[in-house]
């Protein structure tokens, strides 16, 4: 008999029917006990309630500024890389850029220079030949003066030797004559 | 009632997988009143830490470069908020809290169920009927709120042909209805029937030959139930953020 009831008992609790008095410590579904739900209800209310607050008051916030933190972090250390690297860019043509202009700088003081180097030279050279020109002249005045002197020694002693080679032929000539004379050889 | 008890443990096989579900007084004996602190408010209560210990105390330090605990926390903040943001788009997102506040309680409820000797409050129709219910009327209210009248044109199916409209339109509006008994179906029916099951598995227990096949059983269903606490609550709250979506852009 005890099992019989017992089984009608479980077949009553499967069924989910309220067989039992709220009191019965073995209610087929207890998820179907109503006296319960007021209970369950109410501090589920509490419960979420709380959670709520705990969440949109504290966590949810925090959690948030966090996260935009991080992504503001994330965001910025990007930047500042890409920043570092448009000044490397930047630094790499200006670098570039100094060492063509050094270069043409260097061209251009060679190209100076050597201009420099030619128009000295070229007034050395120019003095040299104003100096050598001026020495030839002289010289050349020098040559002419010993040619022109030595002439005149020439005609002296051409003179003097005809002169004494009459006397020693026994002739006498004036002076005049003689000099005529050598002056017309001379020429000749 | 004890000669009862003794016959029924005489029987040998003794199964009482619905005991576990019981609501009772967690201090002393007595009837359930309305305010009683039960196994059910005590477990709920340690969700509710729990949800305070991931939340709060795991991120007071609001690290840059997050600790483990930081990282569940912001797992399941950004797991929430692009669920909410990619159903609900961006007017979806003021209700974030709400939706958070639901799949966090769902959640450790479920977890926390799943240890020995513990009580899941989220197996009783009652609690999921109250957040089925909440996020029902809510949402109705907000989509007249938001809409007026046009809210109503969620159930006329624009781009069906007109002759199939009310038809369709009766199909919506019952199946508008039923959607809060469903949602809290789902979810106390999967972790009452999972925890009846892993019960009856260890009844059987009690035979010496079956009782290794019975704790690979418990322990296959324990997997699966792991599985299933996650995935009810997300399908709670991803039908929660479904619905919120009809109430913010009711046309099809």
């Amino acid at each position: 008999m005890a099992t019989e009831t017992t089984n009608s008992d479980g077949l009553a609790d499967v069924m989910g029917v309220q067989s039992h008095a709220p009191a019965d410590a073995a209610p087929g579904m207890p998820q179907l006990d109503f006296t319960t739900f007021g209970n369950q209800i109410f501090w589920l209310v509490v419960a979420l309630v709380a959670i709520y607050f705990i969440l949109s008051r504290v966590a949810l916030p925090r959690i948030g500024a966090v996260l935009a933190e991080r992504q503001g972090t994330i965001t910025n250390d990007i930047a500042a890389a890409e920043d570092l690297k448009v000044k490397a860019t930047e630094a790499e043509a200006a670098y570039d850029k100094a060492l063509i202009e050094a270069r043409a700088e260097a061209q251009r003081i060679i190209a100076a220079a050597k201009a420099d180097i030619q128009a000295d030279l070229a007034k050395a050279i120019a003095d040299a030949d104003v100096e050598i020109s001026a020495k030839t002249a002289e010289s050349e005045k020098a040559i002419n003066e010993i040619r022109a002197s030595a002439m005149e020694n020439v005609e002296v002693v051409a003179k003097d030797t005809a002169e004494a080679i009459v006397a020693a032929l026994g002739s006498s000539a004036d002076a005049k004559t003689i000099s005529a004379a050598v002056d017309a050889r001379m020429k000749g | 009632m004890v000669a009862e008890a003794k016959g029924e443990e005489a029987g040998g096989l003794v199964f009482h997988p619905m005991d576990q579900f019981i609501v009772e007084p967690f201090f002393g004996d007595g009837a359930v009143s309305w305010y009683t602190i039960t196994n059910s408010t005590v477990w709920m209560a340690i969700a509710v830490l729990a949800v305070f210990a991931l939340l709060v105390l795991g991120t007071s330090k609001r690290a840059i470069v997050p600790t483990r605990m930081q990282s569940v926390a912001e797992l399941a903040y950004g797991f929430i908020y692009k669920m909410v943001e990619d159903i609900c788009g961006k007017e979806g997102v003021k209700y974030f809290p709400y939706i958070m506040t639901l799949f966090m309680f769902i959640v450790f409820s479920n977890f926390l169920g799943l240890l020995p000797m513990a009580f899941t409050p989220t197996s009783h129709i009652a609690v999921t009927a109250v957040m089925a219910f909440a996020v029902f009327f809510g949402v109705t209210i907000l989509g007249f709120v938001k809409n007026g009248a046009s809210f109503l044109e969620l159930f006329w199916v624009s781009s069906a042909p007109l002759a199939l409209r009310p038809i369709l339109a009766l199909i919506e509006v019952i199946s508008y209805f039923v959607r809060p008994v469903s949602h809290s179906i789902r979810l106390a029916g999967n972790m009452m029937a999972g925890h009846a099951v892993i019960k009856v598995f260890a009844g059987f227990a009690a035979i010496a030959a079956i009782a290794p096949l019975s704790v690979v059983a418990i322990t296959a269903m324990y997997g699966l139930e792991v599985l299933v606490s996650f995935i009810q609550a997300y399908v709670f709250t991803i039908l929660t953020c479904v619905y919120l979506k009809d109430a913010l852009h009711p046309h099809h």
